[in-house]
């Protein structure tokens, strides 16, 4: 059976709970501007609509071919973020359903003295499984919030997701292939391809380090699952700390490399301003002049729970929540603001999942007073580094950590 | 004529997608309808859905829309004949601009 998705346009959900002003104190996304937050282009807002992908509820749609879904932030109140509800980002429109049985994974490179060949059995039975809880988000999340906007897909803030992510360290597949010292980066192919074959392959490569770190794994699972087809069935890479640009699905091939990788996703996409962000891990192979492949998260956080324009009880109290997430190095404070940012005080942080998860917190505020109160939220990790005021503008729109306010009515 | 051939060929490829999969429907889609919008469908089409031009709406002008379909030509490999490509740029311009 077809599953039919469910379509509501932007501009109706918005129209249909204005009309209805009894639903705006209400925390659904359909009162709330939650399917395109202010700051998206107007024609962002206008052709996002919820739609259920095969196997999937419904998300917020940016693009239908290639499939660009995002997840609505209610979801993040959940410390896991559902596979069925789980973002859905790919660059290229032919995207192979792929059979477990046929699938192989081919390991080799001119840096690989033993090349190799595994199946979804051998991954499973010849290495020991292990499991990292990791956020995966888009390099662009957020993109669509960019102050000027930039072309590309005008994500809000839900291309990311928190999973539990299982399968084998690339470390110990790597050992196999007989790796030389000369090896600088592993690079990484996919499934999905482009409508005309002239199309660059979607091809990414990370340093050898970073390949060779142990949480850097080949997942098969995802919170205990089979990953779903969306999410790169039957196994994807998995980078924690690092941006999902380099978590490619479907994987089929791994190379070892004593040369840089080229082409187009390497070279010119996926790129920030050179001495710009404060991320810690660089990619000197990958460097030029100018610019420097985007690795890292940057400390950030996000409110989950409050939408913007909503309206609350003067008197009653409000648990506020969100969560907060950086490259991997922890976070060790959120503060949060109910003024504006003219005073700020420490959110009770949730269990820690590990040093790649989010962290929840939450923030107990009673508003006093009937009017305007701007919530803001403020993470930082324990590097000391945290989200700014301001937007450090990079062209492609990646990296905006800009503190979020939520302005909510108390009445 | 060679882009009535690759038009032919975008139908086939199109029919044949639609028939593979119970995908979102992005033929709910509709570009503003005015002169030029079939050069835009029959070729932008071919790779990727066409709400990618009213998302960007109105994030760039004339000028970054030309470097855009410079961009699909010439990097991602969009095969457009150049009075084609003239077409489409002039129908951004006039219709998704800021």
């Amino acid at each position: 059976m077809t599953t039919r998705r469910q379509l509501v346009s932007g501009s109706a959900i918005l129209a249909a709970s204005a009309g209805a002003s009894g639903i705006i104190g209400h925390p659904s996304f359909a009162a709330t501007g939650e399917l395109s937050p202010p700051g998206l282009p107007k024609g962002a807002r206008d052709s996002a609509v919820l739609d259920a992908l095969p196997g999937k509820k419904p998300l917020i749609k940016r693009l239908y071919r290639a499939p660009n879904y995002e997840t609505p932030i209610s979801v993040f109140n959940e410390a896991y973020t559902p596979n069925d509800q789980f973002f859905v980002r790919w660059h290229l429109s032919n995207i192979p359903e792929v059979d477990p049985a046929e699938w192989r994974l081919t390991i080799g490179g001119e840096g690989a003295t033993a090349p190799l060949e595994l199946s979804l059995a051998q991954l499973a039975s010849d290495f020991e499984q292990v499991e990292v809880t990791a956020v995966c988000q888009c390099a662009g999340n957020r993109r669509g919030l960019s102050d000027p906007n930039v072309m590309g897909i005008q994500w809000g803030n839900g291309a990311m997701g928190n999973a539990r992510w299982s399968g084998v360290r690339l470390k110990d597949i790597l050992a196999k292939a007989g790796l030389g010292s000369n090896v600088i980066e592993i690079a990484f192919n996919g499934g999905e391809t482009g409508a005309v074959e002239e199309t660059p392959d979607y091809v990414k490569s990370i340093p050898a380090w970073k390949a060779l770190d142990e949480n850097t794994i080949i997942a098969t699972r995802m919170n205990g699952e089979a990953l779903p087809h969306w999410n790169g069935f039957p196994a994807r890479v998995i980078v924690p700390g690092w941006v999902a640009t380099f978590w490619i699905k479907q994987i089929t091939d791994i190379r070892a490399l004593t040369r840089p990788q080229g082409g187009y996703w390497m070279e010119k996409a996926y790129r920030v301003p050179l001495n710009t962000y404060a991320a810690a891990d660089r990619f000197p192979t990958q460097q030029n002049d100018k610019n420097t492949p985007i690795t890292e998260m940057v400390v950030n956080s996000l409110i989950t729970n409050v939408h913007d324009g909503e309206t609350v009880a003067v008197g009653k109290p409000l648990n506020i929540r969100g969560i907060a997430w950086d490259g991997g190095y922890g976070i060790i404070e959120v503060d949060v603001s109910t003024d504006g940012g003219q005073s700020w005080r420490p959110a009770q942080l949730g269990e820690d999942l590990g040093r790649f998860a989010w962290r929840q917190w939450s923030f107990q505020f009673t508003p006093a007073a009937a009017g305007r109160y701007a919530i803001m939220a403020r993470a930082t990790n324990t590097l000391g580094e945290s989200q700014v005021s301001k937007l450090i503008f990079s062209p492609s729109g990646y990296h905006n950590n800009v503190i979020q306010t939520v302005a909510v009515e108390a009445a | 004529m060679m882009n009535s051939c690759f038009n032919s060929l975008l139908a086939i490829i199109l029919l044949v997608a639609s028939l593979e999969v119970a995908r979102a429907d992005e033929s709910d889609f509709y570009l503003k309808q005015t002169p030029g919008v079939e050069i835009v469908e029959g070729n932008c089409a071919a790779c990727h859905s066409l709400d990618m031009i009213q998302m960007n709406y109105p994030v760039q002008d004339a000028k970054g829309w030309a470097e855009t379909v410079g961009k699909m030509v010439r990097v991602m490999g969009a095969p457009i004949s150049e009075n084609d490509q003239k077409l489409i740029i002039a129908y951004l311009a006039a219709n998704y601009s800021k």
